[in-house]
């Protein structure tokens, strides 16, 4: 790897880091579900998978999760995390490879994902299946958030000047 | 935005909204709740009882009040569990993703009452 990736990668492995620490400054939409949130780091999951690659934008995608875990959160909320990104990653590569939906699309079936794979862990730790009855509404703060984050990530792209490696 | 890519969110948002109505109309008034931790039941409790139950070697405090059953403390760092207020339908559920708890609320006649922690 060039050194000038590894920098570029390293930045935005710290960008995602802050918009984590950014998200948890904003106030809750209701206090009554756990589980709603922006999606702000996934700005910049999906502006390195658009604009380097599935790969790289993994890499990134678990080291922030790992790195962020260990500062705000704890080892739990690491397995509920990782659950989320893996899976929205995931089904985000294959989205954007073998489809031809627009970023917002791809940003909002990412996000809901997240959703998904958090609850399937929690659901895993938990053996509660009840925990399902939170997704309705999940989904549907996760397709706004997307809506939102895949618009971000568009701008971000046409204003980020493009580097070769 | 394309055709399809509006589709696709539309899909998902009726998708919820069906769950959704599908989960508020099968919800009844629930008769006992029972406390989950690490995946293992560990106790049920009624929720005609008023009482204040200690879970988890005292992580977590369980209060039923008037039908209501609620996490009044909680020793996690973001007492999200505690944030979830009151149940009291059967399937609603708090969780308390840290200490691996949830409390499920369930239908029919209180079982019998089996206190363990």
């Amino acid at each position: 790897m060039k050194t000038s990736k590894m920098t570029f990668l390293g930045l935005f492995t710290a960008v995602a880091m802050i918009l984590s620490f950014v998200e948890t400054l904003l106030p809750p939409l209701t206090t009554a579900l756990p589980g709603i949130k922006m999606g702000l780091p996934n700005i910049a999951i999906m502006f390195i998978l658009y604009r380097i690659g599935w790969k790289e934008a993994s890499v990134v995608s678990i080291v922030r999760v790992i790195l962020v875990s260990l500062l705000f959160g704890s080892v739990m909320s690491m397995a509920y995390s990782l659950g989320g990104a893996i899976l929205s990653l995931l089904i985000m590569t294959l989205m954007q490879k073998l489809t031809s939906f627009n970023r917002v699309s791809i940003s909002v079936v990412g996000g809901v994902c997240h959703n998904i794979g958090q609850i399937l862990v929690a659901w895993a730790v938990t053996s509660t299946a009840q925990i399902v009855y939170y997704l309705p509404v999940l989904l549907i703060s996760g397709c706004a958030a997307g809506i939102l984050v895949g618009l971000a990530a568009g701008m971000l792209e046409k204003r980020v000047p493009k580097i070769k490696f | 935005m394309k055709k399809k890519d509006f589709i696709l969110i539309g899909v998902i948002v009726a998708l919820a909204l069906i769950l959704l109505i599908c989960v508020k109309f099968t919800q009844k008034e629930g008769a006992c709740v029972e406390v989950k931790i690490d995946g293992t039941k560990v106790a049920t409790y009624p929720l005609n009882v008023n009482a204040t139950y200690t879970l988890n070697g005292g992580t977590n405090i369980l209060t039923i009040e008037d039908g209501y059953a609620y996490l009044s403390e909680a020793d996690c760092p973001d007492h999200l569990c505690v944030k979830q207020g009151k149940i009291s339908k059967t399937g609603q559920v708090i969780t308390c993703l840290p200490n691996k708890l949830t409390v499920t609320v369930y239908g029919g006649e209180p079982k019998d009452v089996d206190i363990i922690s």
